[in-house]
């Protein structure tokens, strides 16, 4: 039996929503350069053709920071080539995409380290050095 | 989990950092079809959430909703919602059977009465209470005394929402709805056949995260999931509204991708997630993969006229002459939606007649 990558998938389908979606990016990057709020978009609530992600993906391309969080899964922050528009895919422990966002902003918050494992590896730290 | 600790508490111990605790929120939100600003209001809700205890019936079904259940897509934050709730009593999932069983519901019931979700899948059967027993009791006795002191129910598949499969005609077994037995207590129905599982795991999700009822559509299901037809989310939509319709299965508009409509699809009139939140873990649904919609989350869809059928056949007369209508109607651009929901309006005010 061939595997299922081989049965050809029409891909010229187009939804109508890419174009619409770019531009909702090129507005929120504008408002983040005038210093107002950032904006997170959640791709998987948008109606896409196959292979439309890929095109959003591909229109953004990859810019120069990339990053790996691995917490519940591996979690990947890509900033796209346009600096302030991060894509950010959460996956689970099998590697299956769980949700995925385009986030306009500085710094992703999933970036930063968190107040609350400051705090627990301040006591790690602690119990070392007594140790 | 312990009972008495929150999910903060339990996620801390088990490991899980802030930062993945962040991401669980992330993902959860985006389950329960919330905007992504809402993640640190579900975050500060979830801290500090209590675990609810979910008791789970079985009744006249064919476990797929259950299937569907345990293949959701995500098992990482899904496993963790599930943890983080108490399936006190799922007969096709728990080790124990028969008396014990029961026993294990009835203490279950006893001990968070009030509180408990009361999680049913399957029709009951209202003709011959006999035709479907659990421990020698009757569907309808058991669905009865639970429902007594639960919370609320969610009545889990087409079946249970609306009587489903069992109940198409002629109907042997005298199957109803859990709405037709249960007046008293808000029902939340998650219909499809079966449901797609991540909308089952948003709904508990929501119970957990905020403790209340979500906000419904006029059948009673869960408006985040159920507040747009597949037609108005498909990606096919732009074939429609220029007229451009495969014609069988295997013709040149089927492999150009356009639309189902002819091909019987039913997504004009059917309210459901599929367009977005696909199945197989995202990967498709039915009309990405080139076959129309059946309307398996409508009430009585099995008993709406063939599956190939246009629903201009099956529900409003000649065929042909409402397919040139609907063909007309798409190339001036007319509203489809809004049509689509008439359409829908009218097909309940028949069936209620
Ligand atoms: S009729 Fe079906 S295939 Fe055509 S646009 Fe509507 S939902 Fe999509
Ligand atoms: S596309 Fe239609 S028939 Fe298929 S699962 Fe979704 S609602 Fe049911």
């Amino acid at each position: 039996m061939s595997s299922l990558d081989t049965i050809p998938v029409c891909t010229e389908v187009a939804s109508g929503n890419v174009e619409p979606l770019l531009h909702e990016i090129r507005h929120a990057l504008q408002r983040l350069a005038e210093g107002k709020e950032g904006t997170v978009i959640d791709l998987k609530r948008l109606p896409l053709a196959p292979g439309e992600e890929e095109r959003i993906e591909a229109t953004l391309g990859t810019g120069e920071v990339r990053a790996e969080i691995d917490a519940l899964g591996p979690t990947l922050i890509q900033e796209t080539s346009y600096p302030g528009v991060w894509l950010i895919t959460h996956k689970n422990a099998d590697d299956v995409v769980v949700a995925r966002f385009v986030e306009v902003t500085y710094i992703p918050e999933l970036l930063r380290s968190q107040q609350a494992d400051i705090d627990a590896g301040i006591d790690r730290l602690e119990d070392e050095l007594k140790n | 989990m312990r009972k008495d600790q929150n999910l903060g508490e339990y996620l801390r111990m088990q490991g899980v950092s802030r930062r993945g605790f962040l991401k669980f929120c992330s993902a959860t939100a985006s389950l329960m079809a919330l905007p992504p600003s809402a993640v640190s209001q579900v975050a500060e809700a979830l801290a500090t959430a209590r675990r609810p205890s979910v008791i789970w019936l079985s009744f006249q079904e064919c476990t797929g909703c259950t299937e569907s259940l345990t293949r959701s897509h995500a098992p990482t934050v899904e496993s963790l919602i599930f943890d983080a709730i108490s399936l006190d009593y799922h007969h096709t999932l728990q080790a124990a059977a028969g008396h014990g069983a029961e026993a294990a519901r009835e203490a279950a019931m006893e001990e968070n009465k009030g509180e408990y979700i009361l999680v049913v899948d399957g029709s009951i059967p209202n003709g011959n209470n006999g035709y479907s027993t659990i421990a020698g009791i009757s569907n309808y006795e058991m669905l009865k005394e639970a429902a007594a002191n639960c919370f609320a129910i969610v009545a889990v598949g087409s079946c249970a929402a609306f009587g489903g499969l069992p109940n198409a005609n002629p109907n042997p077994t005298g199957a109803v709805a859990v709405s037709d037995i249960i007046k008293d207590k808000p029902i939340i129905n998650v219909s499809g056949c079966p449901p797609i599982p991540v909308v089952i795991t948003g709904v508990l999700a929501h119970f957990l995260t905020f403790g209340t009822i979500p906000e419904l559509d006029a059948l009673g299901r869960p408006a985040a999931f159920f507040g747009q037809n597949i037609h108005d989310r498909c990606y096919r939509r732009p074939f429609y509204e220029r007229g451009q319709f495969a014609e069988t299965f295997d013709d040149e508009g089927a492999r150009k991708g356009w639309c189902l409509y002819k091909l019987g699809c039913k997504g004009p009139t059917t309210y459901n997630a599929c367009a977005t939140l696909k199945w197989n873990q995202g990967t498709s649904f039915p009309i990405q993969s080139g076959h129309g919609c059946i309307g398996c989350s409508e009430p009585r869809f099995w008993d709406k006229g063939g599956f190939y059928d246009p629903i201009s056949a099956g529900q409003w007369g000649s065929r042909d002459a409402l397919l040139g209508a609907a063909a007309a109607g798409a190339a001036l651009g007319v509203g489809s939606a809004l049509a689509a929901r008439a359409r829908k309006k009218k097909a309940q005010a028949a069936e209620e007649v």
